[in-house]
């Protein structure tokens, strides 16, 4: 009934293009995650579609509606902004029927609704607080019942967990992720954290200098990156890539040569990048030779750092693993997992 | 240790002289203006005075065209305040979310009519107003002091604005509000003190204004025209009862806005 | 459609605020130069502005003006700078001190003047005190047109006591735009107050005194109901001679010829500021 349709969309500001023509379709109920590095224009691409922001060129439709051309009110949408935008003028209670008043909603049912959201975020006991009085967190979760009781079947979140410190993050996520389970909203949801993205989206949009990069799930998105950028941008650590090339079924760059089992014809004697994410790289007796650098002990896994030829790569061993700065190792790469970008457009060779 | 204290000393030394060297001729016009009338010519008179009596301020008050003067000098503050915001506060809420075209020039303009000697146009405009059949009114007047106070209330309604976040009024917009909805039930209500503080401003410019008062009335004299024109005819005793009433509502109003000071004169 | 509007909405805000002005500036200033160089008959004349420098109080006036000037400006700048510095130090209770010394921006010039005259009047606090110290036994008459070094130092007071407060508010505000870390570098260099005053503060501080200066020149040539009400007429200024000629002598042509004067000079205040410093617009936006 209420997926949102994005055609085309271009926007300008002055001679910069923050959109370079985006075309997505979020399905009904969907929750869809806007991901990339600041500047990337995911949240002007979220503007846009609250009409907060005109579109220089293209259309957004909700439902079956285009709404290109109307004010945010008359979008039947709902928004939860990065500094929140609870008033301060008004208690939570004012805060979360607010719109429901502008709404014209008789008084009896605002009171409900408003009880109703603030039963499901947990802010019963504060309804007549003011925004000052309270913490971070409730703030937070004040904008989120005010964006809920508006029952408008579009929610639009603009990084709405950015500002709550590492521990009340974790757990506003998961929050998060059960309203929408609750209340099956189809949502558009800003972020610059990947963690986040890959936690809570039903498919990722990831975004690079106004267009997308690759949209998909996120497992999906995380083992196939369409490109040298999505697969650094998306994990932790990143993909690891060295450059080099296909010579006699070996792949060779600076100082390193990695034999392949399976030969590519496609492959021979092209520049190119491989990519390999680091649990898909043990360490053992026979491989590419590299030298350790560094050894994180994370609790559950050691993070190794070692130079192959003059690439340094991340690579997730067993938290026993027992190897030292400066030792030489052995590494063998999973080949079903390994992915080849080009060089120069950084941009997946198809498998 | 002991440099420190001497150091503290020092800074509360100067503090303490450069307040007496400001508040002193305060308390001369007070112990002046309550001096009985028969005491204003006695000499020497003693810095604390013996006899206290409102006899001065009852004769300034009755004086003739001093009750009318001091309702005309607040008609006048009140309309100047009205067009000032009317005008000024649209204006502050443009510098404060729009970067357009033009915006440094607008700034420029507005420095520089603060800047402007504006009162002296008073007199060509006397003209002009006699022509119209606006002269010796108190509109033509408010008109002259909103033209002096406009770039203070434009620069602090703009840095009131400034420090109402702009998302506030989207989210009140995505909630259902139009924008001017937003701005009447968010953005408004959160400025209000300052407004209120730019609306003060305003009355103790118009207030104290003497120059365009005078040129611009002949009947319709507010306290300030009053008082100025009646310098040379008027005893002691009735100058000095002018002069603390005009300082005394300027001077509370000023204590009511110290926290928006710097901003009228210092930033942008 | 829609976001042709948004673009026009800023300048339809600032609309109103500039047709204002324009209104009230603009256009009295044509008319004053209208009345200033059109003769009563009509055409092109300079028959005012030769009445005007050729008044027995013109050059009273004009030298009463620039005097004043000279006096005043430099006496406030320092005296507001003194402020300024010392308010900066953040002592405790610094703000309860800088609220008082802002008190006098509320007092108009005439108010001022009327204060002062308390204290210099004949029969005043200032006599009084010294008499009853001893240190005189007959009254000093201050403000006797035979007294001009007196009449000046009362004005000059009164005028410094009123106005330093807008220059301690600019000189305040330009301080606070100097980041705290410049301070404490500087005592990390051994500096001592005065010298950190010189080499560190002041330099930062110039636009902030740059643009008192400005102001208060331009400002101190509208110097007039404060010279009235210690002197009356033994003192003329210049803006006071427009006033008389407005509403003393009913001569609105003079008194707009005085006005053109005063814009005039302003202007060239202006520009001359803005060259012999050269001031760039930036800074006289701060």
């Amino acid at each position: 009934m209420s997926g949102i349709g994005i055609q085309n969309a271009t926007k300008l500001f002055g001679k910069t293009q923050a959109l370079k023509g985006i075309s997505i379709d979020i399905r009904d109920g969907e929750f869809m995650v806007l991901l990339g590095p600041s500047g990337c224009g995911k949240t002007t691409l979220l503007r846009c579609v609250a009409g907060l922001e005109r579109l220089d060129g293209g259309n957004v439709r909700i439902g079956e509606r285009d709404v290109t051309d109307l004010a945010p009110r008359h979008r039947n949408i709902a928004m939860v902004f990065q500094s929140y935008a609870v008033f301060p003028h008004m208690t939570v209670a004012g805060n979360i029927g607010f719109g429901l008043r502008m709404h014209r909603v008789p008084k009896a049912q605002v009171d409900t609704r408003v009880r109703e959201g603030a039963e499901l975020l947990g802010l019963s006991p504060f309804l007549e607080r003011y925004p000052a009085q309270l913490s971070g967190g409730q703030r937070q979760r004040v904008a989120v019942a005010r964006a809920l009781v508006m029952d408008a079947p579009v929610l639009l979140m603009d990084e709405p967990l950015s500002n709550l410190d590492a521990l009340l993050r974790l757990q506003a996520r998961a929050d998060l992720k059960r309203l929408h389970k609750e209340v099956k909203r189809t949502t558009i949801y800003v972020t610059h954290d990947q963690v986040e993205a890959m936690s809570m989206g039903d498919r990722i949009a990831v975004m690079r200098e106004g267009s997308i990069e690759q949209i998909g799930a996120p497992m999906d998105i995380y083992d196939n990156p369409a490109s040298q950028f999505v697969g650094g941008f998306i994990g932790s650590p990143p993909m690891n890539f060295l450059r080099g090339a296909v010579r006699d079924g070996n792949f060779a760059g600076e100082g390193f040569s990695v034999p392949m089992s399976r030969p590519r014809v496609d492959l021979q004697g092209r520049e190119i990048v491989l990519g390999v994410r680091a649990e898909h790289i043990t360490i053992g007796a026979d491989g590419v030779p590299a030298r350790v650098l560094v050894v994180e002990p994370l609790g559950s896994h050691a993070l190794v750092t070692a130079l192959v030829g003059k690439t340094a790569v991340k690579v997730q061993a067993p938290i026993d693993v027992g190897v030292r700065p400066d030792q030489a190792i052995n590494l063998r790469f999973d080949e079903a997992t390994v992915r080849w970008m080009d060089a120069g457009t950084g941009a997946a060779v198809q498998h | 240790m002991n440099a420190r204290v001497l150091d503290r000393t020092l800074i509360y030394g100067i503090a303490v002289l450069l307040a007496v060297w400001v508040l002193i001729p305060f308390y001369i016009i007070a112990i002046s203006a309550f001096t009985p009338q028969a005491k204003i010519f006695d000499y020497p008179k003693p810095l604390i005075p013996t006899t206290f009596s409102t006899e001065t301020m009852q004769f300034f008050v009755d004086a003739r065209g001093v009750i009318p003067s001091v309702l005309n000098s607040v008609l006048v503050a009140v309309f100047t305040i009205v067009f000032g915001l009317a005008l000024g506060t649209p204006a502050g809420y443009a510098l404060a979310r729009f970067h357009f075209r033009g915006r440094e020039a607008f700034q420029v303009i507005v420095l520089a009519t603060k800047m402007f000697p504006i009162a002296i146009l008073s007199i060509p405009l006397a003209v002009t107003f006699l022509q119209l059949g606006l002269y010796d009114n108190l509109v033509s007047v408010a008109l002259v002091h909103t033209a002096m106070a406009l770039p203070f209330i434009i620069l602090v309604t703009g840095g009131v604005f400034v420090a109402v976040s702009h998302e506030l009024e989207e989210a009140a917009q995505t909630l259902g509000c139009s924008r001017w909805g937003a701005f009447l039930r968010v953005a408004l209500p959160l400025a209000l003190p300052g407004l209120a503080a730019a609306a003060i401003f305003t009355f103790v410019v118009s207030w104290n204004e003497v120059f365009a008062a005078t040129i611009l009335t002949l009947r319709t004299r507010t306290l300030p025209a009053q008082v100025l024109a009646g310098l040379g005819t008027s005893p002691l005793g009735f100058k000095f009862a002018g002069g603390l009433f005009m300082a005394l509502p300027a001077v509370v109003f000023i204590f009511m806005i110290r926290r928006y000071l710097i901003n009228l004169w210092g930033s942008r | 459609m829609r976001a042709r509007a948004e673009h026009v909405l800023p300048f339809t805000l600032l609309l109103p605020s500039v047709a204002f002005l324009a209104l009230l500036i603009v256009i009295p200033m044509f008319q004053a130069l209208l009345l200033a160089f059109v003769a009563e008959k009509g055409g092109f004349t300079l028959e005012h502005f030769q009445q005007m420098f050729g008044d027995v109080n013109f050059g009273d006036a004009w030298r009463n003006t620039l005097l004043l000037l000279l006096l005043i400006v430099p006496l406030q700048l320092v005296l507001a700078l003194a402020m300024a510095l010392l308010v900066n130090s953040r002592f405790r209770g610094y703000g309860f001190f800088l609220y008082i010394y802002a008190i006098p921006l509320a007092i108009s010039d005439l108010a001022a003047g009327i204060l002062w005259l308390a204290v210099f009047t004949e029969r005043g606090y200032l006599n009084s005190a010294l008499q009853s110290a001893g240190v005189i036994q007959q009254p000093i008459l201050f403000l006797s047109f035979e007294n001009f070094p007196g009449i000046l130092s009362a004005i000059v007071i009164a005028e410094s006591w009123r106005a330093t407060a807008i220059v301690l508010l600019i000189l305040v505000a330009g301080l606070q735009l100097i980041p705290r870390d410049y301070f404490e570098a500087a005592d990390l260099f051994g500096a001592d107050r005065i010298r950190r005053t010189i080499h560190v503060v002041l330099p930062l501080l110039r636009p902030s005194l740059q643009s008192a200066l400005i102001i208060r020149t331009i400002f101190a040539f509208q110097t007039f109901a404060v010279v009235f009400a210690l002197a009356g007429r033994n003192m003329p200024v210049l803006a006071g001679e427009a006033y008389v000629w407005y509403a003393g002598n009913r001569n609105e042509h003079l008194a707009a010829t005085y006005a053109v004067l005063l814009l005039g000079l302003t202007a060239c205040v202006t520009v001359i500021y803005l060259r012999v410093l050269g001031l760039r617009e930036a800074e006289v936006q701060r």
